[in-house]
C-alpha cells in the first residue's frame, strides 16, 4: 500500500455463487488511473433476488486501492441493501470498512438533496415578468429615496463626508482624461473621415468641419463620454458598494445611525453630476481637434478655414443640448452603479455581478435617453 | 438587583414564508455577558440582526427597557439605537478610512465636540482596545485580530449601554481570540456595559458568559436558557448537551458501529 507501482495489475471483479450467497472477488490495483471492469455482471447477478440473499467480498488477490474502489464499493452495497440483500463487509480490509463506516454515519438528510426542476415555459415568461416588474419597483424606490437623500440635502441636513465627494470628483474626473482623450479624438477622426468620403465627391470638403462639429457637440461628445464613464465609473460604483455590502461595512453605517442613501450614495452622485458636463466639453473639443487633424492633414482644408467654418457652424445651443444630455447621463450612470452596488448579494461572485449588471443597465439607460431626448430636441426645433 | 435591560418578546423570523426560529421570549439584565448560541445555521446572527434594527420580525418585538423597538418610528429606534454598539463578525470597519476616522465617525455624527477633543477620545479608545498609535493605519494594513480589536473600539465609540457582538473569536487564533474575550469582559467591568453575544466558542462561553439562550435549527425555537455552567450541569436536554460538551457524551463511536450494523443488513 505504500509505494505506488508504475505498472498496475488490471483490476477485475469476479463473481460466484454458492448457495444463496453471492462471492464478489476484487481482484488487481483498484485506483483511479485503472481502467475499471464493469459492474453490471455483478448488478445483475444481485437482481436475481430469488437466488441471491447475502453478498461477501474476498479481497486477498486486492492490490492497491484508492477513492475508485470506494465509490465501486458504495454502488454495490447501495444496491444491494436497496434490494433487500444482506452485505457482509467484514471480510474488507481494515481501511475500506473503516471508510464505508464513514461514509454510513451520517445518514442522507431527507429532501438535503436538491433536484434540477424543468419549468414549464410559461412559468419561466411568468417569472421573468415578476423579475422584471420587482426590478422596477426596485428603481422607482431607489429613485425615490435618492430623491430623498438630494432633498435633505438641499435643506442641509444630508450627513456625509465632504472629503469622500472631492475623492469622487478627482476619480471620476482628472483621472478619466486620458481614456476620454484617446476616444473623443478617435471618434472625431472618424465622423470626419465618414463624411469626407462623400463631401469630397462634390469638393465639398470644408463642409466637414460642419458634420464633425455638430456631430460632436450635440450627440457624440456626451454619448462617448457617458459610455466611458459607464463602464469606468458606474462599474467602479457598483464594485465599491457591492464590497462594502460584502464586508457588512454597509450595516455597520447603519447601526451607526448613518443613512447610507445620503453618505455613500449621494457624494457618489453628486461628484458625477458635476463632472459629467465638463467631461462633454472637453470630449467636443477633443473631437474637434480629431475631426481637424483630418481635413488638414488630407483635404487640403487650411487649419484656419476649419476652424472659422465650427465657429460659424456650431452654436451654443448645440453645445448646450450635449451638455444639458451628458447631465442627465450622469444621473443615470451613478444611479445605476448605485443601485446594483446597493442591491449586491453577500459574495465575490454577487460583487461581479453587480458591477456588469451596472454597466449593462447604465448604458441601457443611457441610449434610451439619448433617443428620447433627440426625438424631443428634434420636435422642438432645437 | 437587576435591572431588565433587554425584553424579546414572542419573536418569529422569517424571510418570506421561510421561518427561521419562532416563539423567542428572554430576557437580558442589565451587567449580563448574554450568549446567543446554538448550531451553525441556526440563526444566531439573524436574531442579533433583529435586535440592532437591521432586520425587522416577522412577528413579535424587542424591548430597550421600556421602549420597543420596531413599534417606534423612525427617529425613536435611531435614539434607542444610538445607545447599542455593535462588533461585525468581521470588524465592518470602513476600508476608505484609516481607524481614527472610523472610530471618529459615530463620535462626531452624534456630538458636538470638537476635532482635538474627538481625536482625544480616539487616541483613548484606541489605546483601551491596545492599538496606541495605530491611529493613522488603514484597516487593511493590520491583522485581522487588530481589525476586530479596532471594530471593538468603534462599537464602544460612544460608551453604549449595550455591546452587541457577533462571533468575535470567528477566525482567530485561540490566544487572540482569548484576548478578544478578555478585553470584552474587562470593559464590561469598568464601564457597567450590558454585552449581547452571539457565539458558538465552547471556551468562550464557559469563561465569560453569564446568561445564555440557546437555539436550535431543527425545532426552530429557543430550547434551555440560563447561565451556560449551570446549563450544562443541570440541561436534561440531550441537544444542549451534546453541544456544550462537543458530543462527547453521545458515543460517537457506536452511532458509526450502529450505522454500519445498518448498512450490512
Amino acid at each position: 500500500m505504500t509505494v505506488m507501482t508504475v505498472n498496475n495489475v488490471p483490476c477485475e471483479i469476479n463473481v460466484s455463487l454458492a448457495g444463496h450467497t453471492l462471492e464478489a472477488a476484487i481482484v488487481g490495483d483498484w485506483v483511479l488511473e485503472a481502467e475499471i471492469p464493469s459492474l453490471d455482471v455483478v448488478l445483475e447477478r444481485l437482481g436475481d433476488r430469488s437466488n441471491v440473499k447475502r453478498l461477501v467480498f474476498s479481497t486477498e488477490a486486492l492490490g492497491h486501492w484508492d477513492s475508485l474502489l470506494m465509490t465501486e464499493l458504495i454502488r454495490l452495497v447501495d444496491y444491494g441493501v436497496k434490494q433487500g440483500i444482506e452485505v457482509d463487509t467484514t471480510t474488507l480490509p481494515e481501511g475500506i470498512q473503516g471508510l464505508l463506516s464513514l461514509v454510513y454515519a451520517v445518514p442522507e438528510r431527507v429532501g438535503a438533496r436538491r433536484h434540477e426542476t424543468k419549468m414549464p415555459w410559461f412559468e419561466v415568461i411568468g417569472n421573468g415578468g415578476i423579475r422584471i416588474f420587482k426590478d422596477s419597483q426596485a428603481l422607482v424606490a431607489f429613485i425615490g429615496e435618492t430623491a430623498l437623500s438630494v432633498f435633505a440635502l438641499t435643506r442641509g441636513k444630508a450627513r456625509f463626508r465632504w472629503v469622500d465627494l472631492w475623492t469622487n470628483i478627482q476619480d471620476c474626473g482628472p483621472s478619466a482624461l486620458p481614456i476620454v482623450t484617446l476616444i473623443s479624438l478617435l471618434v472625431g477622426l472618424i465622423l470626419a473621415f465618414v463624411g469626407a468620403v462623400q463631401l469630397a465627391l462634390f469638393g465639398a470638403q470644408i463642409y466637414i468641419a460642419d458634420l464633425v462639429g455638430l456631430g460632436m457637440t450635440r450627440e457624440m461628445g456626451g454619448l462617448m463620454a457617458a459610455i466611458i464613464m459607464s463602464g469606468r465609473t458606474g462599474a467602479s460604483y457598483a464594485a465599491q458598494l457591492g464590497t462594502m455590502q460584502v464586508n457588512s461595512e454597509i450595516d455597520a453605517l447603519k447601526t451607526m445611525g448613518f443613512d447610507p442613501m445620503e453618505f455613500l450614495v449621494l457624494p457618489r452622485i453628486l461628484a458625477l453630476v458635476l463632472i459629467m458636463p465638463l467631461l462633454c466639453l472637453y470630449a467636443d473639443l477633443m473631437g474637434i481637434i480629431g475631426g481637424a487633424l483630418v481635413t488638414v492633414s488630407f483635404f487640403d482644408v487650411s487649419l484656419v478655414e476649419y476652424l472659422n467654418r465650427t465657429a460659424s457652424a456650431v452654436h451654443i445651443t448645440d453645445f448646450s443640448i450635449g451638455v444639458a444630455k451628458c447631465a442627465v447621463f450622469g444621473v443615470l450612470i451613478a444611479l445605476s452603479g448605485c443601485m446594483r452596488g446597493m442591491q449586491c448579494g453577500r459574495s465575490a461572485s454577487a460583487v461581479g455581478d453587480a458591477a456588469t449588471s451596472a454597466v449593462v443597465t447604465g448604458i441601457i439607460f443611457i441610449v434610451i435617453a439619448d433617443s428620447l431626448m433627440t426625438v424631443m430636441c428634434n420636435r422642438l426645433g432645437i | 438587583m437587576t435591572t431588565v435591560c433587554l425584553t424579546i418578546k414572542n419573536m418569529t423570523m422569517a424571510y418570506g414564508d421561510f421561518v427561521i426560529q419562532k416563539d423567542l421570549d428572554f430576557t437580558v439584565n442589565r451587567g449580563d455577558i448574554f450568549i446567543i448560541m446554538g448550531g451553525s445555521g441556526c440563526g444566531k446572527s439573524t436574531l442579533l440582526m433583529h435586535l440592532i434594527g437591521l432586520q425587522n420580525p416577522a412577528k413579535g418585538d424587542v424591548f430597550y427597557g421600556e421602549e420597543s423597538l420596531w413599534q417606534a418610528d423612525n427617529k425613536a429606534r435611531q435614539r434607542i439605537l444610538k445607545r447599542t454598539g455593535v462588533l461585525f463578525q468581521t470588524g465592518a470597519l470602513l476600508s476608505s478610512m484609516t481607524l481614527a476616522e472610523n472610530i471618529a465617525l459615530p463620535i462626531s455624527e452624534h456630538t458636538l465636540l470638537g476635532a482635538q477633543r474627538i481625536r482625544e477620545l480616539v487616541s483613548y479608545k484606541l489605546a483601551l482596545v491596545g492599538l496606541a498609535g495605530f491611529e493613522d493605519y488603514y484597516p487593511s494594513e493590520i491583522s485581522g485580530g487588530m481589525q476586530k480589536r479596532a471594530g471593538l473600539a468603534r462599537a464602544m465609540a460612544l460608551d453604549p449601554e449595550i455591546l452587541f457582538v457577533d462571533e468575535p473569536s470567528a477566525g482567530l487564533d485561540p490566544v487572540s481570540a482569548k484576548l478578544l474575550d478578555d478585553l470584552i469582559r474587562s470593559l464590561r467591568d469598568n464601564l457597567e456595559t450590558t454585552v449581547v453575544m452571539v457565539t458558538h466558542e465552547l471556551a468562550s462561553i464557559f469563561a465569560i458568559g453569564t446568561n445564555s439562550v440557546f437555539l436550535d435549527p431543527e425545532t426552530k425555537t429557543m430550547i434551555a436558557s440560563g447561565p451556560p455552567k449551570q446549563l450544562l450541569a443541570e440541561s436534561s436536554d440531550l441537544k444542549v448537551i451534546q453541544f456544550l460538551t462537543r458530543g462527547e457524551t453521545e458515543n460517537w463511536a457506536a452511532n458509526v458501529t450502529k450505522n454500519q450494523e445498518a448498512c450490512s443488513l
